[in-house]
């Protein structure tokens, strides 16, 4: 089976108990957007301000296990000052690092759907283990964010690794296409 | 009412476990209940006597699952409230029953089919004296679980006999399968919900008992707590609804596999349970209703094996329960579920309960005696009028990462909200990490849960 030491790494736990960037910023011109997690009950919500073609602040709160609030704290010292071109290629990187266990996750019909008491099972049955095409993911790029790298072992707990870059997405999302708008 | 089909029993005989046995063993399934009564069951057979210690070990035996080793150590199965396992005996009943018997129910004139029939019936019968109905084999309604006899309660009696501006009562406590369906039909049909709220000692308020059920056409209440263990005082609220003039629904998921179930003693109308939960199949529950109401009922899914006559431009419905069972219904499953009730009704339901609560007792001084003030049990203190359900709070560890910690030690408890959304709002968290007891579960499945949570401690420091 794999280690727990694996999903839980120094960095994690460091970042679970001291996280960055955490509070809220002015709305706007910030953009708020909340991520949930209906297997956990996490909750992430993503503070992000652009200005121009740079996310130039990011703040999180919420709450939620440390695989959750560990990814975004660690997503949000990865991500704060970056040209928006640039975030998204840390949320590409880091998502094709989850993505072919997202993907074995999903082809067993996990998607995330009310399933607290069904399906919330936490056995680490590593399914999916490597994949066809997928480029390599550049583990030097990602810095400390490789340390969640072992949660791929887990496929229960992706979703939650996942949770916070989702939200981001969604945040840098709504604020191109509403600048395009004006 | 007139037409009662034939191959039902007649109502109110007495047909205890051992005449349905008798009954089956013509079918390969003589072997089955040998095999039911040499394991466990008979170490354990007859008295019921209240205080006696269950010999868990030997229990533990009968279960194939519970031989299983996870991450290389001896599985602690604590998730019995979200599905329990199953004894070899309700395996091999299923197992006979396709290797020798099956065939469609209600529609061959052949042999096994008719063997089928009976069987499935007889299940029924079974399922009807474990709660105490006063009609079994009209008064038990198969289902999918008890989601589904809820959502027929819902829909057929409440779509029949509800209109705008009707009041329901529920509590704060519903798991969503008895919330969701009514919400769902207080949109359609603009009904008032009305809640019992839990006090700070994880209990029902009922302090607003008598004005909420004032008017209200149906009062709802579990009989236990899936996230606290509470068993609110049900024959009480029953009482109060009923003078209201109110139709009684339990939802006794939790009940029902751990406690002496009497549908009179309980008073209630409609009682929603799930096979699965105790020591049964999935795939499988079940809905009681009072005769007179399900016969008053409209039919809830439709289509074969529900109807009497069908001509192109309608249809008669079948009588009371078949009216109900749209469908080729879960034949295996009720044959399974009625080994299940065998197997517990041989332990002894007072039994089961002492058992549960002795080690709910132990639990409690156990994880304090270990873990201290550190851990925090969601729930009603001591055992009184509280089920072998805890949520355990552990320092401000995330449930979710103490389940996965407790895997590691092969401890397996639930992580989540448990489908009780409303509540954990209440108890102002998002998620709970749920230990629960069975009759194989015994100290040293406690001892272990107590060590794992301390790992998690110092993993999380
Ligand atoms: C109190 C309660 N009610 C209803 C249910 C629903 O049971 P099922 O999922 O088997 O329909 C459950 C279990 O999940 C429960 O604990």
């Amino acid at each position: 089976m794999p280690a727990l030491e694996d999903l839980y790494r120094e960095i994690i736990l460091d970042h679970y108990r001291s996280p960055r960037n955490r509070g809220e910023l002015a709305v706007p011109p910030a953009r708020r957007v909340e991520g949930f997690n209906p297997l956990c009950g996490d909750e992430v919500v993503v503070y992000a301000e652009v200005d121009g073609d740079k996310l130039a602040d990011i703040r999180i709160s919420g709450q939620g296990c440390s695989i959750s609030q560990s990814s975004a704290s660690l997503m949000s010292t990865a991500v704060k000052g970056l040209p928006l071109g640039e975030v998204r290629e840390v949320i590409r990187t880091f998502k094709s690092m989850m993505s072919l266990h997202e993907a074995a996750i999903d082809e067993h019909g996990d998607h995330g759907g009310e399933d607290g008491e069904h399906a919330s099972g936490t056995s680490g049955d590593s399914s999916g283990e490597g994949g066809p095409g997928e480029e390599p993911v550049d583990l030097e790029k990602l810095g400390e964010l490789a340390a969640l790298q072992g949660v791929v072992k887990f496929p229960v707990r992706i979703k939650c690794a996942t949770l916070a870059w989702n939200t981001l997405v969604q945040a840098i999302d709504e604020a191109e296409s509403s600048s395009g708008e004006e | 009412m007139a037409h009662v089909k034939s191959t039902i029993q007649e109502p109110g005989q007495p047909q205890g476990a051992s005449s349905l046995q008798g009954a089956s063993s013509p079918q390969g399934a003589s072997s089955l209940q040998g095999a039911s009564s040499l394991q466990g069951a008979s170490s354990l057979q007859g008295a019921d006597a209240p205080g006696r210690r269950l010999d868990v070990d030997r229990i533990r035996s009968d279960f194939p699952l519970l031989a299983r080793q996870v991450h290389g150590r001896r599985l602690v199965y604590l998730d019995s409230a979200a599905s329990s396992q199953r004894p070899r005996a309700v395996l091999q009943a299923m197992d006979a029953y396709y290797e020798t018997t099956h065939a469609n129910v209600h529609r061959g004139v052949y042999a096994i089919a008719e063997e089928a029939d009976r069987l499935y019936e007889q299940a029924r019968v079974t399922v009807g004296h474990f709660i105490g109905a006063p009609h079994p084999a009209r008064e038990v309604v198969f289902t999918k679980n008890a989601t589904e006899a809820v959502n027929l309660v819902a829909f057929s009696w409440g779509r029949a006999n509800l209109k705008p501006g009707d009041a329901i009562v529920l509590t704060e406590m519903e798991h969503h399968s008895n919330l969701v369906p009514w919400l769902v039909l207080a949109a359609d049909l603009g009904l008032e919900l009305r809640y019992l709220r839990m006090d700070d000692s994880y209990r029902l308020d009922l302090s607003s008992l008598d004005r909420l059920v004032e008017g209200a056409k149906l009062v709802t209440c579990t009989v236990m707590s899936n996230v606290l263990g509470t068993i609110p005082p049900f024959a009480s609220i029953a009482e109060a609804a009923h003078s209201a003039g109110a139709v009684v629904l339990a939802d006794g998921a939790q009940s029902v596999p751990h406690h002496v179930t009497d549908v009179g003693s309980l008073g209630c109308d409609f009682l929603a349970f799930s096979s699965h939960k105790m020591l049964g199949p999935t795939g499988i529950g079940v809905l009681w209703g009072r005769e007179d109401l399900l016969d008053a009922m409209p039919p809830f899914m439709t289509g074969g094996g529900m109807i009497r006559d069908v001509k192109l431009d309608g249809f008669v419905p079948d009588e009371t329960p078949g009216k109900f069972e749209a469908g080729t219904p879960p034949i295996a499953e009720a044959i399974g579920l009625a080994e299940a009730i065998r197997y517990l009704t041989d332990i002894g339901m007072t039994s089961v309960e002492h058992h549960e609560s002795h080690l709910t007792a132990y639990a409690e001084e156990a994880l304090a005696g270990t873990l201290g003030a550190d851990l925090r049990i969601l729930g009603p203190a001591g055992t009184v009028a509280r089920g072998g359900v805890l949520s355990l709070a552990y320092r401000d560890i995330h449930p979710h990462d103490l389940a996965q910690v407790l895997d590691e030690s092969g401890v397996c408890i639930r992580a989540g909200h448990h489908c009780a959304k409303p509540l954990m709002r209440r108890l102002g968290v998002s998620a709970t990490a749920r230990a629960s007891l069975y009759v194989y579960n015994d100290e040293s499945d406690v001892d272990a849960l107590a060590e794992a949570l301390g790992k998690a401690g110092s993993l999380f420091g």
